[in-house]
């Protein structure tokens, strides 16, 4: 028996040993020859007397990361092509037997027989995890490394090879439900709390342990398999399940608003399939799973979420004739908030960090900063101390700019004003070693007019953190016009060793992110203006998919600040450069009223302080509306509508604008910048999907009916009317569905 | 079981008139014999009348398990407004058409069809059939609009409406359903308990903790009033056992002394499920402007759990003649609605509305409305919707002080604001419900 994806060998006990080890690939990543492959070594170990069991592992270091979601772009283009073919049905037929093979291959190991066993030596997730549910024994080798788990939900996708069935079958309804719908990877040791693994062993007694229990009789009957069989906790309209399902069904939209089709199709699966024996529960499973396939939730997520991402990491958009750079020491000049954060964040990565403010008290209170959130990182138990020791000996805080003088990488985070950014360039400059790069943080001010200032403008770019720094995984790099190739790659490579995903914008007044920010919180006001309730305001942007509300956001980043800089964009640019509805709103609450926003727990809401409960909405509010509209008779779907339309407008025009030069970017970067309905895949992506010439319709409704910020730039205009994409015009991958 | 179909078919064919009358005359063939056909032209306006000839409903017992009515079945418990109403009208044997049971929890002892079983154990005669219906808390009311349209089509002559719940023994809830456990319904209907749907009430429509136990306290003290002046004792008919010895005579759930303060020691029933079970963000997606739920519901201004049964005798006016009866009141429209589902319980605003407007009425013509208290926002938004007078709703309590016995309230409130109507010598009234799923029932009533 020789296989490519696989090494079968028979020992003199008649214990077949079937290795997983994928050539080509330091992980083992399942394709359709591996599907097949196995399908065939369930035939042949079935049919051959001389086999007694089988145990399955793999010689890598891990067993599987699961399938290659590279392979659901071909199955989609496939069904695409059939159904222009053959129409719906016969796609959706041929998508159905396709997408259930590995499940039905799956199922013959569990009725195959003889008894399979899992011999877990390392990470199992998604499919990978799913072979090893379907054993009849998991033993793993106690491997600290390992991790388990159903992770298919966070790109938009559900585990359909069984997950769904067996994961409730084993553990308890709730437990279950976690695993399935937060798609969280779990240790060894949980797994086997949960009794998702039977037994761990050392690792070098792993094959041995497994084929013992085959010797030993191991019973080749999955529990579900036998009469009697209930699941953990009780059947679904046992009294227990009776409890939990509805709330299980609200914490679902509680969680998702319903955005998220994988996740409602999990709960029916595990509703559904409960009440049924396990070859019509996966059945049922299949038919959901190819439901979730063909929908454009599933499609844009794992474009943007999984491969778009991950090429973005990669490095596509970095000069690839600069050799790979690495920070080894970073300066940050003006280390306030957001500047001791990133400061955090490089220690940690394993950066040597100067930290440099005006005073020394400054400077050590931005490492202070640091330390506290250690700290608090310590105290939820997902960094040592040892960490942070080793981390904060690797920072200096200081008022001396000569301790830049070995720095790779500079930093600017001083206050967003040019006289003081110039100030601090001037002092620094001297100080350059040969080769660093110098970087500003600004989020407000273009980098061209910074760059002017700076006396080797190819040395300079825009190295935009969004704020918390700890948690936003995104980093806008700002091209000023003259910034080069070796400043593009040295901000590029840094960010990608913290972790981060970069993406790489052309200037203009507010990148790209701030910009689509911008228009989000604009509309909230305009609806506050029109007279909708506040609470629907932020509910409705909720329910968009927007992390948060346009007024919670407003108190975030502080009304004073909003409203200093209408009033500089209205002294740069002029009184028609700014809302002046919008800026008599905020000159209300901020200087009549006193509520800056969230620093002095008075913005849109009030703040109780910490641990006094949540906040609230102001209840002076409503005074501040000229009008008041009836809530029955606002239109949910259109105010939600609203949200998204008129950030993806934006992010149209940014395009057009040529700050943003590849759809992927804007893409990973709404979502990952400021949570852009994660589910569309991204801002531009909202657009491809609900197909640009009915986007275009909508905006022309839109701006007909609330103003012209809701028109569509030129450049969709003529998308709409060539019947383009954005991925399709700008040559990446096409959406394959039609 | 012995089912004689000579009977019934006997009785049909003494009424083939009416029987035979077509809602649409190309439906009848020429083939038929022409003197049916003659029969069956029968001019527009001459759809019968139902009139209702009597009802009776048991005490409401406790509905736990120290409750008076706990140790009586459900079948038993269900037969004993039969047996009255057969006793008090003297009814022969076998002269029902049919029995029509509202049951909410139709399981175990309350399963099959317990409608047929109580007929059969009440002693109404083996030719007597029995149907059990369920729309959650207005199926007893629907069952007495049925056992109407059966009359009013001219099918049937003499037929009872009803309802009967042993909340006590059976479970409420006990006989599942999919609208809370099944994704597929709960999501995008936006499924939420009860009662955090009558706290949404409360909050989308203003009404304080203050507004919602002041009602309830005035629930039981009109409950308290009525029973004092026995303007209940017409209708209530004790429950016996087997001895002849009185089980229950007297709604057992009331809580004469209630007061504002004892109602303020009370804390809010629904918070820590609506909170920990993902419910309230669930009532605010699907009423957006809502920031947070306010939390005002509780056991004491809440309809309370119940054990009881209730019937009404409807027939036409030839029925009536035949057998003595005197007509108390007929039914002069009814109808059904779906509303919006999370909010669920404001059914009766839309069903009132669609009432009005086909049967060209108005509230101006409504002497007494009678709304299931099962909740007091409830209540008070169908007062707040249609303006109407306090002293025209709701007059000798409801459920939040007697109780709600789910299947039968429909047919016992009935009866009760009949009773009124004759007290107070006034015509016309409007009985409704809310129910589960967004549901609204509603039927007038015109007293002779």
């Amino acid at each position: 028996m020789v296989f490519k994806n696989f090494k079968v060998e028979i020992d003199t006990d008649g214990i077949a040993l079937v290795t997983l080890d994928i050539p080509g690939n330091s992980m083992n990543v399942l394709s359709e020859i591996t599907a097949a492959e196995l399908e065939e070594i369930v035939k042949q170990t079935s049919a051959d007397t001389t086999v007694k069991g089988v145990v399955i592992t793999s010689s890598k270091k891990a067993l599987s990361a699961g399938a290659d979601l590279a392979m659901l772009e071909s199955m989609s283009r496939a069904y695409a092509q059939l159904y222009k073919e053959k129409g719906e049905v016969a796609a959706n037929q041929r998508l159905f037997d396709q997408s259930r093979r590995f499940s039905l291959t799956l199922r013959a190991i569990e009725t195959s027989g003889k008894p399979w066993i899992a011999a877990i030596n390392g990470l199992a997730l998604g499919g990978g995890f799913e072979l090893t549910l379907c054993c009849h024994y998991r033993v793993a080798a106690d491997n600290p490394m390992t991790r388990l788990g159903l992770p298919e939900i966070k790109v938009g996708l559900f585990p359909g090879a069984g997950g769904t069935q067996r994961v409730p079958r084993i553990v308890a309804l709730q437990d279950a439900m976690q695993i399935l719908l937060k798609g969280e990877a779990m240790d060894v040791a949980r797994a086997k709390a949960l009794r998702l693994i039977d037994a761990v062993v050392p690792p070098t007694e792993l094959i041995k342990a497994a084929k013992d229990w085959i010797k030993g009789g191991g019973k080749a009957v999955m529990p579900w398999d036998e009469r009697e069989f209930k699941p953990p906790g009780g059947s679904v309209f046992s009294k227990a399940g009776m409890m939990l399902f509805p709330t299980l069904n609200a914490t679902y939209r509680r969680d998702t608003y319903d955005n998220h089709p994988a996740a409602r199709a999990v709960m029916s699966c595990v509703y559904e399939g409960l009440q049924l024996p396990m070859d019509a529960a996966l059945r049922v499973e299949s038919r959901y799973f190819a439901q979730i396939l063909r929908s454009k939730e599933a499609h844009a997520m794992i474009r943007s979420l999984f491969l778009s991402k991950r090429e973005l990491n990669k490095g596509t958009r970095r000069p690839q004739n600069v050799p790979p750079t690495k920070v080894r020491k970073l300066a940050l000049i003006g280390a306030g908030f957001v500047g001791s954060s990133i400061g955090f964040v490089s220690a940690r990565a394993g950066i040597e960090v100067v930290l440099i403010n005006r005073h020394q008290e400054s400077a050590d209170k931005a490492k202070a900063h640091a330390k506290a959130v250690f700290d608090e990182l310590i105290k939820k138990g997902s960094a040592k101390e040892s960490d942070r020791d080793e981390a904060l000996a690797r920072m200096i805080a200081t008022v001396d700019y000569a301790m830049i003088n070995d720095c790779d990488l500079i930093i600017e985070s001083v206050f967003e004003d040019r006289k003081a950014k110039f100030e601090t360039y001037a002092k620094a400059q001297p100080f350059l070693k040969e080769g660093a790069i110098f970087a500003s943080n600004t989020s407000t001010l273009p980098i061209n007019s910074l760059a002017e200032e700076f006396t080797d403008p190819t040395k300079f770019i825009g190295i935009h953190f969004f704020s918390p720094v700890e948690k936003m995984m995104l980093v806008e790099v700002v091209l000023g016009k003259n910034t080069g190739e070796v400043a593009l790659a040295t901000a590029f490579d840094y960010v990608r060793q913290l972790g981060k995903t970069p993406i790489v914008v052309n200037d203009s007044r507010g990148f790209f992110a701030n910009r689509c920010v911008a228009r989000f919180i604009s509309e909230g006001k305009e609806m506050f203006l029109e007279g909708v309730r506040p609470a629907m305001i932020e509910n409705c942007a909720k329910m968009a998919g927007m992390p948060v509300g346009p007024l919670s956001l407003s108190d975030e980043t502080a009304l004073d600040l909003r409203l200093t800089i209408m009033k500089a964009t209205e002294a740069d640019l002029g009184p028609h450069a700014i809302d002046q509805t919008d800026k008599e709103l905020m000159t209300e609450l901020v200087e009549k009223k006193g509520r800056l926003g969230r620093k002095n727990r008075k913005g849109f809401y009030d703040y109780p302080e910490k641990g006094k409960g949540k906040k609230s909405l102001w209840g002076g509010l409503a005074d501040l509306q000229p009008k008041h509209l009836e809530p029955d008779m606002l239109d949910v779907e259109e105010l939600k509508q609203r949200f998204l339309v008129v950030q993806a407008v934006e992010a149209a025009r940014t395009v057009e604008d040529h700050v943003i030069t590849d759809p992927r970017e804007a893409d990973v970067g709404s979502i990952l910048g400021f949570g852009f309905a994660p589910f569309t895949g991204g801002a531009l992506s909202y657009i491809d999907f609900m197909g640009t010439k009915e986007f275009v319709e909508l905006c022309h409704k839109l701006a007909a009916k609330y103003g012209p910020r809701f028109a569509a730039p030129k450049l969709l205009e003529e998308m709409a009317k060539h019947g383009q994409t954005f991925y399709g015009r700008f040559g990446y991958k096409e959406r394959a569905l039609p | 079981m012995l089912f004689p179909p000579f009977l019934s078919r006997m009785r049909a064919g003494k009424r083939l008139g009416r029987a035979l009358t077509p809602a649409n005359e190309d439906l009848v063939s020429p083939l038929i014999s022409p003197v049916l056909y003659v029969i069956a032209v029968i001019p527009e306006n001459a759809m019968p009348e139902a009139y209702i000839y009597d009802h009776v409903r048991t005490p409401r017992g406790r509905g736990k398990t120290d409750g008076a009515l706990h140790e009586v079945t459900a079948l038993r418990l269900a037969a004993v407004p039969l047996e009255a109403l057969k006793e008090r009208n003297r009814l022969p044997e076998n002269t029902i058409d049919d029995v029509v049971l509202g049951v909410v929890d139709p399981v175990g002892e309350a399963g099959g069809d317990i409608a047929r079983f109580a007929a059969l154990k009440s002693g109404l005669g083996e030719a007597v059939p029995g149907v059990q219906i369920n729309r959650f808390c207005a199926s007893g009311l629907d069952a007495v609009n049925f056992a109407a349209a059966q009359i009013m089509s001219g099918q049937h002559e003499l037929v009872i409406g009803g309802g009967a719940e042993s909340m006590s023994r059976v479970g409420i809830g006990a006989s599942g359903g999919a609208l809370a456990m099944d994704p597929s319904i709960a999501v995008p209907a936006f499924f939420i308990p009860q009662g955090v749907a009558a706290d949404l009430i409360a909050t989308k429509y203003g009404f304080s903790r203050e507004d919602v136990d002041a009602y309830s306290v005035q629930s039981q003290q009109r409950a308290t009033k009525a029973w004092d002046e026995g303007r209940f004792n017409n209708s209530v008919v004790p429950v016996k056992d087997i001895n002849g010895l009185t089980i229950l005579a007297k709604d057992e759930q009331m809580r004469p002394n209630t007061t504002m303060q004892s109602l303020a020691q009370l804390k809010p029933s629904f918070v820590e499920l609506a909170q920990t079970g993902g419910f309230d963000a669930v009532a605010i997606q699907s009423h957006p402007e809502v920031e947070r739920i306010n939390y005002v519901h509780h056991a004491g201004n809440s309809s309370g759990i119940v054990d009881g049964a209730g019937a009404v005798l409807l027939g036409s006016k030839e029925a009536g003649a035949k057998y003595g009866l005197k007509a108390r009141a007929k039914i002069r429209a009814f109808s059904n609605i779906g509303s919006e589902p999370a909010m669920m319980l404001t059914g009766p605003i839309d069903v009132t509305n669609k009432l009005f407007e086909r049967s060209g009425m108005k509230k101006s013509d409504i002497d007494l409305f009678e709304l299931n208290e099962a909740f007091a926002s409830v209540v008070l938004r169908y007062i707040q919707a249609f303006e109407i007078d306090n002293d025209k709703i709701n007059v000798n309590g409801g459920a939040i002080a007697l109780g709600h016995p789910l299947g039968a309230t429909g047919a016992m409130i009935l009866g009760t604001v009949l009773d009124e109507l004759e007290r107070r010598n006034k015509a016309t009234a409007l009985v409704t419900l809310c129910i589960g799923g967004g549901m609204g029932t509603a039927t007038i009533i015109e007293r002779m």
